[in-house]
């Protein structure tokens, strides 16, 4: 026995092992806390239904949204006939062009969101990772970037350049991109100085090994809970530009067209604006509560 | 004179409900404390010694029930009005935070935070209260301390900051004072000023403490008696001689052999209880400790062990009557 | 704290120079002049005019030009009505702006900070979950729908107020453009408020003013108060930007003769001056806000303010 008589390690007796609770990965513990968030989870359901029904419906609708139908202006809507939500001033059903505004007006919010989240995650997170001056610069650019009135900038551009769906989603990517880079920055100058990163480090894992094992699963949840957060803002701020003029060009719809159309009609024909408002504040709201929901169970601070 | 009793606790459990179920900090406490003596609580991180403190004096949490009896001076502290409890926080019995950098309000000035007690408890004017404050900043050894009085929080240092929470706590001069893990986050040189403090305020006001701690060589400074808890309960109390030198329950011997000595020049290892505290949400049926127990005995699996007496002033919760010299061999 | 203050201060310059050049650029760089839109005018004429207003002239000279002008507080004549200069137009329309932007901002912060506060002190309860639900609503509804919804209900059904127009400075023509522009920030304010306030109450000196005996009425007052408003000073700055965006709408809806409305007519004219004009006026808006945001968050602050 090599061990010298006073060690003192006082050893586990055998016995039937106590089951420690199983160990569960970050996504599947977070996924469990979120499907108890009532809130979150039936936004998420009414999201999807929201989602389907706009992919669906103008496929299997008779009617299209856009060939003016002149003998059935302004019907209301009704349970039984063709037209369940009634038809706008040409003619066209409500239905099918409140569908299409749903997918112009998601679509636009997805692309956008992509386009302002990998700006702003690459943005921070090389600022963050590098540090230093490059860091101090890059902050600098976007406080600058902070003060400018985007709103008058956009429209300048949308005037300017006409209403290009693309120019669309540019300019309001370009607005929504600094938070996120801010975040991102945040975060990865947080995780940069948390030890187990010093300890990777100290055990020889390389630089690019770093980023993609350690930093990107830790940035992941935060990058994910402010496009769910962006998506829903993205989408106003279209709805906005449509108000003025400026949103997409008929007869292509979205949302912001339907409601700031209905808007002038709101006296006469209140469903032409409250249908596709709910529409509108359905989608936003859900994701906005979705957002919290994750931001509760995924926000390192919240832990 | 005899010695009364200032504090009775008896059987006192704290339970909070998460949503994961019903978790018991603390279970069937007994506590007991006269004028002027020190008592120390010691355990590990999650022994559930501060949630009892705060039981009670009603500050837990609000998915937290307290059950049980604890008579402060004769009175019932348990289930009593709020107002009541208020009368008696910082007035009678006073409390010092473990962390004086988050146990201060950083948006107020260290004179404003020190007068409160005065002037909620003692309907002291402003000019009185500021004048006892400036004494009580003497007491606990503050230099200049009418400058002091302006400043805030974090222009302090952490040892000057526990220093003020101390004389916050003891400025209506209270009968008690509950100092939980007071030295914890300060340099080890501060704890040592921090210590003599604590003794001296002791021998100047005659407060009974209750000090929290983990740490056995605060006890042995400070202590005149000691409980030791694990998993929400107190598994032995006596004198701290009886402690130090004639401990008789496991868990007490297994955190002062994890002591490392100076002299110990034959280990070769640290010393550590082998395993971990229990999860509070799923604790076992019998002796919390008997998973890491060398002497563990059947028994011990299946039901909770009562505390007893030894002798006189000198009891454990625990079944195995022999004697605490088995030294198991490494695994 | 007197350093920090200048730095901002020294930061706000070169952001409202960036403003200014970014816009003058973008407008030149569009394609198409000033005047190419208006009516036929022969050829010699347009020379003379444009002669005139020096667009001739390399860019970098108009540029110049203007820098210099806009430092004499000159933002030059207005290109569409060119009687008028857009100095006269700005203080014209901006006071408008200015008095409902702020009534609403006010609005929002005498409603949102009571309901915000309550929801705090009665978390989890009926008292938070339907305001916070309320407020969510708030949020998700663009200006644009509330303002019509309003004008029914007040003006067209009620007859309580004036659906619109402007009679000088008047409460009753003040009231509903105020209630819209301030509808998504009392939800704003409320939930930030609430946040803050839960955050704050969970804070370890919290729990120290409870042990001391501080009966609850003044920890909240007095301990958890300053604290819990701190992140709403630092909203002001985005707030601003936000009451000016929602302004250009409320003017449209309620036809009312502020500087938005000019703003978007001038784009879709091409009148440089007055675009480049309200541009840069909204810009130092936002900068001024920011910097005095950030001012009061650090005046308030003890750490910032006594490092």
């Amino acid at each position: 026995m090599s061990a010298a008589p006073n060690q003192a390690v006082v050893s586990i007796p055998p016995v039937a092992a106590i089951s420690a609770p199983a160990g569960r990965s970050l996504w599947a513990d977070a996924m469990a806390r979120l499907m108890q968030n009532r809130f979150a989870v039936a936004s998420a359901i009414l999201l999807g239904v929201i989602v389907f029904a706009a992919i669906i419906v103008p496929w299997i609708s008779p009617y299209n949204y856009y060939t003016p139908q002149w003998a059935l202006l302004d019907l209301p809507p009704t349970w039984h006939g063709g037209h369940i939500f009634g038809t706008d001033d040409l003619g066209r059903d409500l239905l099918v062009r409140v569908m299409w505004g749903c997918r112009i007006s998601l679509f636009i919010g997805l692309i956008a969101t992509i386009v302002s989240v990998v700006i702003g995650v690459l943005w921070g997170a090389a600022a963050g990772f590098v540090g230093g001056h490059v860091d101090s610069v890059m902050m600098r650019i976007v406080d600058i970037l902070y003060s400018v009135p985007f709103i008058p900038f956009v429209i300048i551009l949308v005037v300017m350049f006409g209403r290009d769906l693309f120019l669309i989603f540019v300019a309001i990517g370009a607005v929504s991109w600094l938070d996120i880079a801010r975040i991102v920055r945040g975060q990865t100058l947080s995780l940069g100085n948390k030890e187990f990163i010093e300890a990777a480090r100290a055990s020889g894992v390389s630089g690019p090994s770093i980023v993609v094992r350690h930093l990107v699963p830790n940035l992941l949840g935060i990058v994910v809970i402010y496009a769910t957060l962006t998506v829903p803002s993205v989408i106003l701020f279209e709805a906005f530009l449509s108000f003025l003029g400026l949103g997409v060009q008929a007869p292509m719809t979205s949302l912001g067209v339907l409601v700031s159309d209905g808007a002038s009609e709101l006296q006469s024909y209140p469903y032409l604006l409250f249908i596709p408002a709910v529409f509108l504040a359905l989608i936003v709201y859900c994701l906005n509560y979705l957002g919290d929901g994750l931001r509760d169970v995924l926000d390192p601070k919240e832990r | 004179m005899a010695p009364t009793p200032l504090l009775e606790v008896r059987d006192v459990s704290v339970e909070f409900a998460t949503r994961e179920g019903a978790v018991r900090a603390v279970s069937q406490v007994d506590l007991d404390l006269v004028t002027g003596e020190t008592l120390a609580i010691v355990g590990e991180s999650g022994s559930g010694k501060s949630q009892m403190l705060l039981g009670l004096l009603g500050l837990t949490a609000r998915n937290g029930r307290v059950s049980g009896s604890a008579r402060f001076k004769g009175e019932e502290l348990v289930g009593a009005g709020a107002k009541r409890l208020n009368q008696i926080r910082g007035a009678e019995i006073g409390f010092v935070f473990q962390d004086p950098m988050t146990s201060l309000n950083p948006y107020l000035t260290i004179g404003r935070q020190l007068t409160e007690p005065l002037t909620v408890h003692r309907r002291v004017g402003s000019a009185a209260a500021t004048a006892q404050a400036i004494e009580m900043l003497h007491a606990v050894h503050i230099t200049e301390p009418e400058r002091r009085m302006q400043q805030y929080p974090h222009q302090l240092s952490g040892g000057m900051r526990q220093r003020v929470a101390i004389a916050m706590a003891l400025i209506c001069r209270p009968e008690m004072l509950i100092a939980d893990e007071p030295t914890t986050a300060l340099d080890v040189t501060v704890q040592a000023q921090v210590l003599s403090l604590l003794r001296e305020v002791r021998e100047r006001f005659g407060t009974a403490v209750i000090l929290v701690t983990h740490d056995l060589g605060v006890i042995a400074e400070l202590a005149d008696r000691v409980n030791v808890m694990y998993a929400g309960r107190i598994v032995e109390t006596g004198s701290v001689d009886e402690i130090f030198y004639n401990c008789r329950h496991p868990y007490t011997q297994a955190l002062e052999r994890s002591i490392p000595q100076l002299d110990d020049s034959r280990l070769e290892r640290l010393v550590a209880i082998a395993g971990n505290p229990p999860n509070p949400l799923h604790l076992p049926p019998g002796c919390a400790f008997a998973p890491r127990c060398p002497y563990r005995l059947d028994v011990c699996d299946k039901s909770v062990p009562p505390l007893e007496a030894v002798e006189a002033g000198h009891r454990k919760a625990c079944f195995y009557e022999g004697a605490l010299d088995r030294m198991a061999e490494p695994a | 704290m007197i350093r920090y203050t200048l730095s901002r201060l020294a930061g706000a310059i070169p952001t409202l120079l960036i403003i200014i050049t970014l816009s003058f650029l973008l407008l030149h760089a569009a394609p198409g002049g000033p005047f190419d839109a208006q009516k036929q005018i022969p050829p010699a004429i347009k020379a003379n005019i444009e002669r005139m207003y020096h667009l001739d002239e390399p860019l970098y000279k108009q540029y110049a030009r203007y820098l210099w002008n806009i430092s004499s507080g000159d933002f030059g004549p207005s290109y569409q009505y060119r009687e008028t200069s857009v100095n006269e137009i700005i203080r014209e329309g901006f006071p408008i702006d200015a008095l409902i932007g702020g009534a609403a901002l006010l609005g929002a912060l005498l409603i949102g900070l009571p309901i915000g506060i309550i929801a705090a002190l009665r978390r989890n309860t009926y008292w938070d979950y339907l305001p916070m639900g309320l407020a969510m609503i708030g949020i998700s509804i663009p200006v644009f729908v509330v303002a019509p919804i309003l004008i029914l209900v007040f003006a067209v059904n009620l007859h309580w107020l004036p659906a619109g127009g402007w009679v000088g400075i008047s409460p009753s023509h003040i009231i509903l453009p105020a209630l819209a522009l301030a509808a998504p920030y009392v939800a704003y304010v409320a939930r930030l408020m609430r946040g803050s306030m839960v955050e704050v109450l969970n804070s370890p000196y919290i729990l120290m003013a409870r042990a001391k005996g501080v009966p609850e009425p003044l920890v909240i007052l007095r301990h958890a108060m300053k604290p819990a408003l701190m992140p709403l000073v630092s909203f002001l700055g985005p707030a601003t930007a936000g009451i000016i965006t929602g302004s250009i709408v409320i003017e449209t809806i309620f036809g009312l003769p502020g500087i938005g409305r000019a703003f978007v007519d001038g784009a879709l004219n091409r009148d440089y001056t007055l675009v480049l004009g309200v541009t840069i006026l909204y810009g130092a808006l936002i900068v001024f806000f920011n910097l005095l945001a950030d001012i009061s968050y650090s005046l308030l602050d003890p750490r910032v303010r006594y490092e």
